[in-house]
């Protein structure tokens, strides 16, 4: 138990960078997310195409596989990053935007036929439909889903302790080493972090289900 | 097909579309061939390098960790759907002492990341990597799978357990034989989905040094000398997506032929985005 207390600073430091690992993969992937999403509805064959396979092939890559090849191939062939957590934010926003684009999908999917129709009708071209009549009742609706991606995110940032990045898992790994005899205590720490991020998050999202879920 | 999302382009849109779809091709071909002259300069396609794909020790190491994979996920699954239904079964339970601790610990498995519950296996009690593995996997995916189950039979009309109930069958009678066979059923697409996931977290296996494929890669490479490094891990990472892009495929297929048996049923409503019109 002491050992929590007695490296709360390297749990702290840990903890913000985590933070801070999710949240800037976090905008990174909602805003490419969504534009992958809107090329995937677009007139545009080649970008509806593009789209598709990116999600495709991304959504069944396993996140160690990408950042595998960005920590240790990529350098290999030249590549270098001055910080890992470049690497670890471009590994991480690319995987999640790919969910992220799907859940959008599944929101524009779900908004009625006459709203893109009354849009239309009154003579709306294709980006003002999506993105003045469509997109903004697609995202209310995927709230919920959007949070729980970004959960996911939290939890996959883990990985990038694997990869030289000292966040959560990373100072887990390192402390684990340092305190052999209470190896326990020290990733029941790193788990009360983490659950300090992903706990709340849960509870915004069923809060906002249940207020959608109303609504309708 | 038209989508509802644009009216039907007529000659002058038609024309902008396929010049932006060309440009679009020009600037992704770009990039690619960008990418693989830089790997050509590092000297990449030389045939040497490739040239260990035609020894056999290759392959039987890259089947040794697919099937390291394979093997993990396959027994992980296996172990986890059933404990995910108990769990299921206790979070649904009407009695209190047995439905609220269950759903505080569902809660804690679902807040954490996998590889912190194999780390954390595999220091704590001091297994072998695979039990490590397996048993982070099970954690994980039992709360997931309790919970995609738990969604299944909410989403049932009440009138099923009720009528349950009437005929005299017993609470949990009524579970078992009438409510989740259906919440199984409709739910088998989530369920095929999430064992994509759990095969995609095989691949945590690598940080707690377990013999998966990537860490079969990580040994070749070590062995025969990092300039095998790409070729290997660029075969390695075709298979892993491959595996996985199979699996998705079979829970694409499962869901459309349930959606055509429930097809009879309610009819959904016609929406933005897949509503198309067959000209």
């Amino acid at each position: 138990m002491d050992v929590i207390i007695e490296s709360l600073p390297q749990y702290w430091d840990g903890f913000l960078r985590t933070l801070f690992l999710a949240v800037v993969s976090g905008i990174i992937a909602l805003v490419v997310g969504t534009l992958l999403a809107a090329a995937r509805v677009s007139p545009v064959a080649a970008l509806r195409g593009f789209s598709m396979a990116y999600v495709e092939v991304v959504r069944n890559t396993p996140l160690t596989i990408a950042f595998f090849f960005a920590a240790v191939v990529l350098p290999r062939l030249g590549v270098t990053f001055q910080q890992f957590e470049v690497a670890a934010i471009i590994a991480l926003s690319a995987y999640t935007a790919a969910f992220i684009a799907e859940a959008v999908r599944s929101g524009v999917n779900s908004v009625p036929l006459g709203q893109a129709e009354a849009a239309r009708s009154i003579g709306m071209t294709f980006g003002q439909v999506l993105s003045l009549i469509i997109l903004p009742q697609a995202l209310r609706t995927v709230v919920p889903p959007l949070i729980n991606i970004l959960i996911a995110l939290v939890k996959n940032s883990s990985v990038a302790g694997a990869f030289f990045v000292l966040e959560l898992f990373g100072y887990g790994k390192q402390l684990a080493n340092d305190h052999g005899d209470a190896v326990m205590w020290v990733l029941v720490g790193v788990a009360f972090f983490y659950l300090l991020i992903t706990v709340p998050l849960g509870y915004v999202a069923h809060q906002v289900e249940r207020k959608v879920a109303i609504a309708r | 097909m038209t989508s509802v999302l644009y009216d039907v382009p007529g000659p002058k849109a038609r024309r902008i579309s396929l010049i932006g779809s060309i440009v679009g091709v020009i600037v992704i071909g770009g990039l690619l061939a960008l990418a693989i002259v830089t790997l050509a300069q590092q000297g990449i396609f030389q045939a040497q390098r490739w040239a260990i794909f035609g020894q056999a020790d290759v392959w039987s190491l890259l089947f040794n960790g697919m099937s390291a994979t394979l093997s993990a996920a396959a027994i992980a699954a296996v172990i986890a759907f059933p404990l995910g239904l108990l769990v299921c079964l206790m979070r649904i339970s009407d009695i209190a002492w047995i439905r609220v601790p269950t759903r505080i610990v569902l809660e804690f498995l679902r807040g954490m990341p996998v590889v912190l519950m194999m780390l954390f296996v595999l220091l704590v009690f001091a297994t072998s990597s695979f039990v490590a593995v397996v048993a982070g996997l099970v954690l994980y995916n039992s709360a997931i799978f309790a919970e995609i189950i738990r969604a299944g039979i909410q989403s049932l009309p009440k009138g099923q357990r009720e009528a349950g109930l009437a005929i005299g069958l017993t609470s949990f009678q009524s579970r078992l034989s009438v409510e989740l066979p259906q919440a199984i059923r409709r739910m088998l697409p989530s369920l095929v989905a999430q064992l994509v996931v759990l095969l995609k977290d095989t691949s945590l296996g690598y940080i707690v040094a377990y013999g998966e494929l990537l860490r079969a890669v990580q040994v070749m490479a070590d062995f025969l000398g990092p300039q095998f490094l790409f070729p290997v891990f660029f075969v390695a990472a075709a298979i892993y997506i491959a595996i996985n892009l199979a699996v998705s495929r079979l829970a694409i297929w499962i869901e459309r032929r349930g959606s055509k048996k429930a097809a009879g049923g309610v009819a959904k409503a016609p929406t933005a985005g897949v509503s198309t019109v067959v000209k």
